[in-house]
């Protein structure tokens, strides 16, 4: 028989956020997160709810406070970093260092995981890179400097080197964040295909609610006192996007199924 | 499929023409004129027309040829190695005390001699004991930036913390060399000028084992070092062991400095300038490509310093680090002014 993991990506009790020698500060606790493979999931929340936290919890960079994350059913503080990069490529929305690295040697980065000691890429790696330039449709970019690129180049060549990587996970952190709406929705556009077509599991934070709610299959809501996970749908049903900006001026509009200005 | 990685190959067969005709320049020039066929037939056949140029060519020369060769090249490795891992292009043995050190670790063998006793002095002379003495000073000042730089974060800190430790060593060599005698602040001094020349075969084969294990060192982190240029996290999230990475380059830089500027005097400006004219020249910053392109011009560079250090046809020589300083300088600020911007 297949094993078939149900979840990917599971957490029961997962309690985040730092820790210093004096204190602990705990951002959100008790997430119960139950994600099955295909998905395209958008964490949507007000600026320093805990966005960053919870993915850099879930991609291993930092320690959680306390519960359980599963990934494909095996605990991740058991799995090594090399068997996780296999899994879990990141998109950081942190700024890329000056390098004079060409766009398609950053891409071919992504392979490091699969490669010998020196990092020869074999013909079946030059075959993955090529094509996760064409799904990101950058291969007029391959030969430019990484420094030459534009925001929104740069984002979809990212993406590539995370396809590269190949892995059945792609976590990006605010991919849209300093992208104009053009290179917004094409972003959201080619990760809603990577979900669909390839069956990736896409987890991104964002502050476009309003598209968010017009693609993500799943949508992980962060407030103060909750947190929220389900289909996008059922959420607009239950009308618990109202929760997630506890603010005077903004309401949701179940029928437009959008957020708006609230008028006095 | 192709791998649309460029390879360089051709600069690379180029570079190493230039190193064996400026290494054969090099050995040609010198206080005492020997014929070009007289050179050749010393290394080949064995057969001169006179016996003192065989033993000057084979014994004086060629060494000194080679200990250029193994310094620009360590030298140039380890700055480009600390550039990469503080992701500063102004990084180098010197900038981050490295060099500073080994200075110390020499001082208080030489300097310090004094205060021990007068019978560790001899030991002084002995190359060797300077060599296991800056060694260790140089690892003690990286390891001491390095602790630091495990608590501060910003590279920009790290910096000025090496600087910083450079200081301290220099003032307590300051302390020592006011209490030392003369001659021994002669040796000291001599040794600080920097000098290629006086290594026998023996020293010569300590340095040239030491710095093939630095290169073997080097070669295992070409590929965690490439990803790092993506920043830390990345690196991580491609699996790489960010900590073991940057052992491994702290260990091997300090061999490479400690155990070159143990043989041949803190030698300034090649470390830092020559990784950036590399980068002028190849244009990249992988380090499968830049690592031996580093290696090879740090050689040429430093032969070409020693051609012009030992004012060819006169009894005189300058002192080696003086040479490259004067070189090395001007660069860097050429650099500047004219890319505005280094990327690394």
């Amino acid at each position: 028989m297949k094993k078939d993991y149900e979840y990917i990506i599971n957490t029961s009790k997962l309690s985040i956020g730092y820790t210093s020698k004096k204190h602990t500060n705990t951002i959100a606790s008790n997430l119960d997160i139950n994600l099955k493979p295909g998905n395209m999931v958008c964490l949507l929340g007000k600026n320093g709810i805990g966005k960053s936290t919870l993915l850099r919890t879930l991609t291993k960079v930092q320690p959680s406070l306390g519960g359980d994350i599963f990934i494909n059913n095996s605990n991740l503080a058991s799995i090594t970093n090399v068997a996780l990069a296999k899994t879990l490529s990141l998109v950081l929305t942190e700024r890329l260092p000056d390098t004079s690295l060409t766009v398609y040697e950053m891409v071919a980065l992504g392979r490091q995981p699969f490669t010998n000691w020196i990092g020869y890429l074999t013909t079946n790696d030059l075959k993955i890179i090529q094509s996760s330039f064409e799904q990101t449709n950058t291969q007029h970019l391959m030969s430019r400097k990484c420094y030459e690129l534009s925001d929104g180049q740069l984002q979809k060549v990212l993406v590539a080197r995370a396809l590269a990587q190949n892995t059945p996970i792609i976590i990006l952190d605010e991919p849209t964040a300093h992208l104009d709406l053009h290179h917004t929705i094409n972003t959201f556009s080619l990760l809603k295909n990577l979900a669909k077509n390839f069956n990736k599991t896409i987890i991104l934070s964002t502050h476009e609610a309003n598209l968010a709610l017009q693609v993500a299959d799943e949508l992980w809501l962060m407030t103060p006192t909750n947190f929220i996970s389900g289909k996008t749908d059922d959420l607009i049903l239950n009308n618990d996007l109202n929760q997630l900006f506890d603010s005077k001026l903004i309401s949701f509009n179940k029928t437009l199924k959008q957020f708006t200005l609230k008028h006095s | 499929m192709v791998n649309p990685i460029k390879s360089y190959k051709n600069t690379f067969i180029i570079l190493i023409i230039i190193l064996l005709v400026i290494g054969f320049i090099n050995i040609s020039l010198g206080s005492v004129h020997i014929p070009l066929k007289q050179i050749l037939s010393s290394f080949f056949s064995g057969e001169v027309e006179k016996e003192p140029w065989k033993t000057i060519v084979l014994n004086y020369r060629l060494p000194k040829a080679i200990t250029a060769i193994i310094v620009g090249s360590g030298l140039s490795i380890s700055g480009l190695l600390m550039q990469t891992l503080f992701r500063n292009p102004l990084a180098g043995p010197f900038v981050l005390g490295i060099s500073s050190g080994a200075s110390l670790g020499v001082s208080i063998l030489i300097l310090g001699a004094s205060f021990i006793g007068a019978n560790i002095s001899s030991y002084a002379f002995n190359n060797f004991g300077l060599a296991i003495a800056a060694s260790l000073g140089a690892f003690l000042v990286l390891s001491a930036v390095m602790l630091a730089a495990i608590k501060v974060r910003n590279t920009m800190s790290i910096l000025i913390i090496g600087l910083m430790f450079g200081s301290i060593t220099s003032s307590v060599i300051s302390v020592l060399a006011y209490f030392s005698t003369a001659s021994q602040l002669q040796q000291y001094m001599f040794w600080s000028f920097g000098s290629l020349g006086n290594l026998s075969w023996k020293e010569i084969t300590a340095l040239l084992s030491v710095f093939i294990i630095g290169i073997v060192l080097v070669t295992f982190i070409i590929k965690p070092l490439n990803s790092l240029l993506l920043g830390e996290n990345y690196a991580k999230s491609m699996g790489v062991n960010v900590k073991q990475t940057r052992n491994i380059t702290l260990i091997a830089t300090s061999l490479l400095t400690g155990v070159i500027t143990a043989f041949s005097g803190p030698i300034a400006f090649i470390g830092l300038a020559v990784p950036h004219l590399t980068k002028l020249l190849f244009n990249t910053s992988n380090h499968k490509t830049l690592l031996p392109a580093v290696a090879i011009c740090g050689a040429i560079i430093m032969l070409i310093c020693d051609s012009i250090a030992q004012l060819p046809n006169s009894e005189y020589t300058l002192p080696i680090n003086a040479i490259t300083s004067l070189f090395g300088a001007p660069i860097i600020i050429w650099l500047l002014v004219r890319k505005r911007k280094i990327y690394y």
